[in-house]
């Protein structure tokens, strides 16, 4: 099939190679000798033709390595001939404008959803979390020289996600009753809402205060604080004395506040900003732990400070099969604070 | 070529030659065949798929079967009947059980989606939706220990029934996660295995609690 062929080729488009020559034949009546004169010559020469049919030909290739949704229709318009040219016409524009809007489409894509983009922030050694984890509850000394802080988001997210277990396992042992939510909707926006806000918090602050650190490293920071809270809170939800809360509450979270604090201040000049920052975020990271032990129990003292009462409120009848140990304390617990009252 | 525009081929040379057009195009008789066969026929092949990964799923071995064709009826049958199990296990009588199911959909799905996006930042080799075929399907084991529970807690509630629910639930969290574990930690380097543990590890351990605080109505 020599040059002759070009004609009708470049009007059919980008369609089957392979259906389209198979065909010829037929058509031009069994012979690979064409008549220019029953051409469709839009085109001066037949080697512009040529070029055009290369062109098409790659282009197909490329369209028949993804789908071949479009050939059935490539396949009728190549018969029209001169009428069909028009309706041609119109179709490789439509291709060429889909093919446009794909490309950049994928490549908004690659830039923006590009999970790479965290995959450094990941790249840590089981060995490397484990240390981090108890460094986290030692404060540091030296705070004349700025501390190192790891940029690493693994054990942060994964301490976040064991607070999350624990609030929700808090939440279902003290019988919250969420009614515009659900308790895992609850557990997860506190959580992730206190991480990733307060760290955005403490970032702006330390950007006004110029404390050198950087979002990552904030994040960081506040994530492995989150170790004393999950100590606190797995201790503190299954045995509910509140004495015990509070002890708990002033060594474990008092000892990441210090070397979170710590860090803050090797890394700031100035009294003020020191004393601002510190401030700020000693006092939030209290609160909260203050926060989450006593928004999810206060049920439970509800409960208890009925039990003395004549009569019994309808969910005290599906109590959950808590084991027999901490129904013990729960009745030590009743009885502690009958007497206190 | 413009500078060859006023080339042109006389028609007393014939031009010859061989076109083989490789004819590959195979799929429209296939899709011939599978369009055309009785609807029995493709059900029969889902389902059977389905129940070898199940198989796959309790007797966990080195296949590659669960990953190479993977699917996502099981995890949405195994996610449907165990959140309609959950359903309805809230202390608040006025509750009416609708939280609980999004709440079991809601981590499941999204529980899966953050491991396999943990596993990938990791540098797992293992495609998206492999990990959350293998993932779900994994939940097997604990919606076996949620029927059991359910019968269980027919015959009454108390410290007895307690303890045989804590060690079936927990038996069955154990299976999970070693299974999951046995085909999504191979594609993992050997010195990160914990790391890609542990988020499972929780993940299932979510699951069981809730399948261990339940008592029903």
């Amino acid at each position: 099939v020599g040059p002759g062929r070009a004609g009708p080729r470049a009007a059919a488009g980008p369609g089957r190679a392979g259906a389209d020559a198979v065909s010829a034949p037929a058509q031009g009546g069994g012979s690979a000798v064409i008549d220019m004169e029953n051409m469709d010559d839009t085109s001066g020469s037949s080697f512009e033709d040529m070029g055009e049919m290369h062109q098409r030909m790659k282009e197909e290739e490329e369209e028949e390595a993804e789908g071949e949704a479009g050939a059935g229709e490539e396949e009728d318009g190549e018969f029209l001939g001169m009428k069909g040219l028009r309706g041609q016409l119109g179709r490789q524009v439509a291709d060429q404008m889909w093919q446009v809007g794909k490309r950049q489409a994928s490549r908004a894509f690659s830039l923006y959803a590009n999970i790479d983009i965290l995959r450094p922030y990941f790249d840590v050694e089981p060995v490397q979390v484990r240390a981090r984890l108890l460094e986290s509850m030692i404060p540091v000394k030296m705070i004349n020289f700025p501390q190192k802080i790891a940029g690493e988001l693994y054990g942060p997210l994964m301490l976040v996600f064991t607070l999350v277990a624990i609030l929700l396992h808090g939440m279902k042992t003290s019988d919250t009753i969420i009614r515009e939510g659900t308790l895992m909707g609850t557990a997860i926006g506190t959580c992730f809402g206190y991480w990733l806000g307060v760290s955005s918090f403490m970032y702006f602050l330390a950007y006004l205060c110029n404390a050198q650190i950087t979002m990552v490293q904030m994040l960081s920071l506040l994530g492995y604080g989150l170790f004393g809270h999950c100590i606190t809170l797995f201790v503190t939800y299954n045995i509910h004395f509140h004495s015990l809360f509070y002890i708990f509450w002033l060594v474990v979270g008092g000892l990441s506040t210090l070397r979170m604090v710590a860090v803050l201040v090797s890394r700031t000049v100035g009294h003020t900003q020191r004393l601002i920052l510190c401030g700020t975020l000693a006092a939030l990271h209290m609160l909260f732990l203050l926060y989450l032990h006593f928004a999810y129990h206060k049920v439970v003292e509800g409960i208890l400070d009925t039990l003395e009462g004549p009569n019994m409120p309808p969910f005290q009848r599906v109590a959950r099969d808590i084991p027999v140990v901490s129904n013990a304390v729960l009745n030590t617990t009743a009885k502690a604070i009958a007497l206190t009252l | 070529f413009p500078g060859l525009a006023d080339v042109s081929i006389s028609q007393d040379i014939p031009v010859e030659g061989e076109i083989t057009v490789p004819v590959g195009s195979h799929s429209p008789d296939e899709d011939y065949s599978t369009l055309d066969e009785p609807v029995k026929d493709t059900i029969m092949r889902d389902l059977k798929a389905v129940g070898k990964k199940f198989v796959h799923v309790m007797y966990p071995r080195k296949s590659s079967a669960l990953l190479r064709d993977w699917d996502l009826w099981g995890p949405l049958v195994l996610c449907v009947s165990l959140a309609l199990m959950l359903q309805g296990g809230s202390a608040d009588s006025k509750d009416d059980g609708g939280p609980q199911f999004a709440e079991v959909f809601v981590i499941i799905w999204f529980g899966a989606v953050v491991i396999t996006l943990n596993s990938k930042l990791l540098g797992g080799t293992i495609s998206f939706f492999q990990s959350l075929c293998v993932l779900g399907y994994c939940v097997l084991p604990l919606t076996v220990a949620m029927l059991v529970c359910r019968l269980v807690l027919l015959a009454g509630v108390g410290t007895v029934s307690f303890i045989i629910r804590l060690i079936v639930v927990g038996a069955m969290f154990g299976w999970s996660t070693l299974a999951s574990t046995a085909f999504l930690a191979d594609s993992q380097p050997p010195n990160r295995k914990a790391l890609v543990v542990y988020p499972i590890f929780l993940f299932y351990f979510v699951i069981s609690w809730m399948i261990l605080t339940f008592t029903p109505q």
